[in-house]
């Protein structure tokens, strides 16, 4: 599965916020820890704020701090506000036969991502990661 | 966080969490156990629980069987939760590995730890027979069951699941 960049962002951004509930970072700091482009990432911290996946604070000190419950927030919570919802249009073709059986495949795909996503909480990702080593860039 | 004791594996009582207990399911939770489940479901299977304690019952205390029943209760013996697991050999070509059929936890008390302490008890059971994987099977729009499962480390494994509706035969469509 391809991930948009600002699904990415997003979820790194939500990953690493909600590692401490008493943790504030502003975008600068969390692109720099990720290597991606803050300008970008500001975009996607808005996006997450309006989702009440984060909140922001101002003044000295501020910045964004984690604002769900990462027990009950999924990863599909933070991949659906950034990536296309639903099956989208009917592709030219999908009226045939061919089309149609190749439809209910992809759907399965599709279904099982879903699936994925929606049963993997925030909380679980947290405990998750030092069990796995980082790729090598 | 809840102090879990661990007792010695010939004690009834498997653990004690706070004031719950975990212990080996007996033919006499049958109702109990067929009205939690039933609760939760909104489908009560009476008959087949009572069958699965019966079948169940030569594995409860570990002796020579690798099936267990495991049911986490309250002190005044309420029951709260329980688990299902069997260790399978050579199932579709796999070496052994520990089954969970089955876990469920009272929903008034949902997130105190109980599933987890099941869960634990019952992988505990499959590590003393020898196994060294545990796995189960979950709808997966069962969003809630797999959440579970995921938070306590399990993954997708290497087994996909398929199924299909089999056509009514000629001579069964016949019969009806």
């Amino acid at each position: 599965m391809r991930l948009q960049k600002a699904t990415r962002f997003g979820l790194y951004a939500v990953l690493e916020l909600a590692r401490d509930p008493g943790l504030q970072l502003s975008a600068g700091d969390i692109s720099r820890r990720y290597g991606i482009s803050t300008n970008h990432l500001a975009k996607v911290m808005r996006e997450l704020g309006r989702a009440g996946l984060v909140a922001a604070e101002r003044g000295v000190g501020g910045g964004y701090r984690f604002a769900g419950n990462a027990k009950r927030t999924t990863l599909w919570d933070v991949v659906s506000l950034f990536e296309p919802a639903g099956r989208g249009p009917v592709e030219p073709g999908e009226e045939t036969q061919a089309g149609a059986a190749l439809r209910v495949v992809l759907d399965e795909v599709a279904e099982i991502e879903e699936a994925t996503l929606r049963s993997i909480s925030i909380d679980t990702m947290l405990k998750m990661r030092p069990r796995v080593k980082a790729q090598a860039a | 966080m809840r102090k879990i004791t661990a007792l010695k594996p010939v004690d009834k009582v498997l653990a004690v969490i706070g004031a719950h207990r975990i212990r080996a399911a007996e033919p006499q939770d049958s109702s109990n156990i067929s009205a939690l489940e039933g609760r939760i479901t909104g489908q009560p299977k009476p008959d087949y629980w009572r069958d699965m304690l019966g079948s169940y019952a030569s594995g409860l205390t570990g002796g020579g069987s690798d099936r267990y029943f495991l049911l986490a209760e309250d002190d005044a013996g309420k029951l709260l939760g329980f688990v299902l697991g069997e260790v399978r050999a050579w199932e579709f070509g796999s070496e052994p590995a520990g089954w969970v059929f089955a876990i469920n936890v009272d929903p008034e008390i949902r997130q105190a730890g109980i599933g987890t302490v099941l869960f634990d008890a019952v992988c505990q059971r499959f590590r003393q027979a020898g196994v060294r994987s545990v796995r189960t099977m979950v709808d997966r729009r069962d969003h809630l069951i797999l959440s579970f499962f995921r938070s306590q480390g399990l993954m997708a494994g290497p087994s996909i699941e398929l199924e299909m509706e089999l056509p009514m035969s000629r001579e069964a469509r016949g019969a009806i």
